[in-house]
């Protein structure tokens, strides 16, 4: 055990693992973010707190994570490398740490150009990559970049991403192996949808003997209308929503529930098949801006509740 | 090459608006190459004041002229007398240029003419690339030829990132399409057998080398002037 937190617990003890998303407020009071993250907690094992994501200004996740760390939930605290150099993150590694956080999910982060203040300038001072060795750095040899001993230690659970759906594709299951050689616990996946695409990249997984390595967990984003997934579909690179996907839910406009309902469907489907397929170990379930739905879907799949729970 | 860019002349017209002499210095190197700041640019940026004072009845004295190279002392010692009789340097040469005019003529305006953009080389006629940022510890050894540091938007050193797909860059767009630095890094490695680059972590980056340690500054023993020999 490197951290001890609830979902490390969940994925140690061999459950299929089930975490959330809370994107902070675009303010100063948190209490959305607190509410949906009360009104999730006995679906889901952890919640990943993102950091300003889409590079759009935000509460911190580390201010964030220590809210929910209060409140007895375990956060992912998300730490981008796009807005903070070495020293920063490694003092916000320590800071989380220091409160309770457990789990630290390293990301590149989308590009400041993409969110709400594109003339900012990016840092980038390290990589996802070298974020991730970095804390196995500072966790297992108790030292920082720099060299200086830590005071006290850090316990830690490494978390990342990695995405099936971008390019080059051949080379994105190596990638996996170069983060779990940078000392990656467990990813996360971009948000499923092009299940043939995913289906390959997870037998390659298992051919490498990856998914005995490292915690994988399926990304999914239940899509809420047709102009949401076409959107995503023309304008989110590293997404992929096959057509099939568009026609189906362009196809229950006029059945009970309509679109929303079959969107909810289309993800409780994509959990099964995960669940099903070698090599998966949970669900990131990221219901943006529809977190009230995240029991339904979990219900949904079956088989899930209640989450396991374990003696401090 | 440097590469550059004329500012706006709106932004030229308003920053020379004050002086009634002035001479527009045209660099023969780089800024001449990329078509920004060399005689020619000189002497139309120079008739466009000229003109616009006019339409202003602020009439000027203006005169374009241009040096090899105003990055060298030497070169810009050739126009110690010529500039005493204007108010103001306007230099179309890159940041170094009007900065070593600055340091040689310590009495004297001295203003931009120029956005100095880049180290890059031209793509096609009309259109400039970026291709080097002078990091100071350049790794195209092992990326065989392509920088990972200015081709990848996040100058990541183990990417691509998640965001590339079908070859381009999460920032690209259709008017500006942004090829993904390291998806070329890895077709390349890939043509020349060296693609288990690509698996190694590579470790941080020491930028103390690069943009964050104030001027960088190389001294050479071996070829410095000792004087009084």
């Amino acid at each position: 055990m490197f951290a001890g937190s609830n979902l490390e617990k969940v994925l140690t003890n061999g459950h299929f693992a089930v975490t959330g998303e809370l994107g902070p407020m675009m303010g100063t009071d948190l209490e959305e973010c607190l509410e949906h993250a009360e009104h999730n907690r006995n679906h889901v094992d952890a919640f990943n707190i993102t950091d300003n994501q889409t590079a759009v200004v935000r509460l911190p996740s580390l201010v964030t994570a220590i809210r929910l760390v209060d409140r007895g939930m375990d956060p992912i605290m998300q730490m981008t490398v796009r807005d903070r150099n070495r020293i920063m993150l490694q003092s916000d590694l320590l800071g989380g740490a220091s409160c309770g956080v457990k789990n630290f999910l390293c990301i590149q982060g989308d590009h400041q150009l993409l969110g709400s203040e594109p003339q900012a300038k990016g840092v980038y001072d390290l990589d996802s990559t070298q974020l991730m060795s970095t804390i196995r750095k500072i966790r297992d040899e108790n030292t920082f970049i720099g060299g200086g001993e830590l005071q006290a230690p850090l316990d830690a659970f490494i978390g990342g991403v990695v995405n099936p759906f971008a390019d080059p594709f051949e080379y994105r299951v190596d990638r996996l192996e170069k983060k779990i050689a940078a000392g990656v616990n467990f990813v996360q996946t971009q948000c499923i949808y092009d299940m043939d695409r995913l289906k390959e990249y997870m037998k390659r997984v298992v051919d490498k003997g990856l998914h005995e390595k490292c915690y994988i967990l399926a990304g999914i984003t239940p899509l809420k209308a047709v102009g949401a997934a076409m959107y995503m579909k023309n304008n989110v690179a590293g997404i992929i929503i096959p057509d099939e996907i568009v026609k189906r839910l362009k196809g229950a406009k006029n059945k009970e529930g309509g679109v929303k309902q079959e969107g909810l469907k289309i993800a409780i489907e994509q959990i099964q098949q995960c669940r099903e397929m070698e090599g998966f170990h949970g669900a990131h379930v990221m219901a943006i801006a529809w977190e009230e739905k995240v029991p339904e879907i979990v219900e949904g799949v079956g088989g899930l509740l209640p989450r396991p729970k374990f003696d401090d | 090459m440097i590469i550059g860019e004329r500012k706006p002349l709106e932004e030229i017209f308003d920053r020379t608006a004050s002086f009634k002499k002035i001479l527009v210095l045209g660099c023969e190197t780089c800024v001449a190459v990329c078509l920004a700041g060399g005689k020619k640019e000189a002497e139309e940026t120079a008739s466009s004041i000229s003109l616009h004072r006019k339409e202003e009845s602020k009439p000027v004295e203006i005169k374009a002229d241009s040096i090899q190279r105003q990055c060298e002392y030497e070169f810009v010692d050739e126009i110690a007398d010529l500039v005493k009789d204007y108010d103001v340097v306007l230099s179309m040469a890159c940041g170094v240029g009007v900065q070593t005019l600055a340091e040689k003529l310590p009495d004297k305006f001295v203003l931009p003419g120029l956005n100095t953009q880049f180290l890059g080389f031209p793509l096609e006629q009309g259109v400039w690339m970026e291709n080097c940022q002078a990091c100071g510890n350049c790794v195209l050894d092992m990326t065989y030829g392509i920088c990972p540091i200015t081709r990848c938007s996040k100058s990541i050193l183990n990417g691509p990132c998640g965001g590339s797909s079908e070859g381009l860059c999460e920032i690209s767009t259709q008017d500006n399409e942004i090829a993904c630095g390291w998806h070329l890094i890895y077709e390349r490695l890939k043509v020349l057998g060296k693609q288990e680059y690509m698996n190694e972590v590579v470790p941080l980056k020491d930028w103390s080398s690069s943009f964050h340690g104030g001027p960088r500054k190389i001294v050479r023993e071996d070829v410095k002037i000792v004087r009084g020999e």
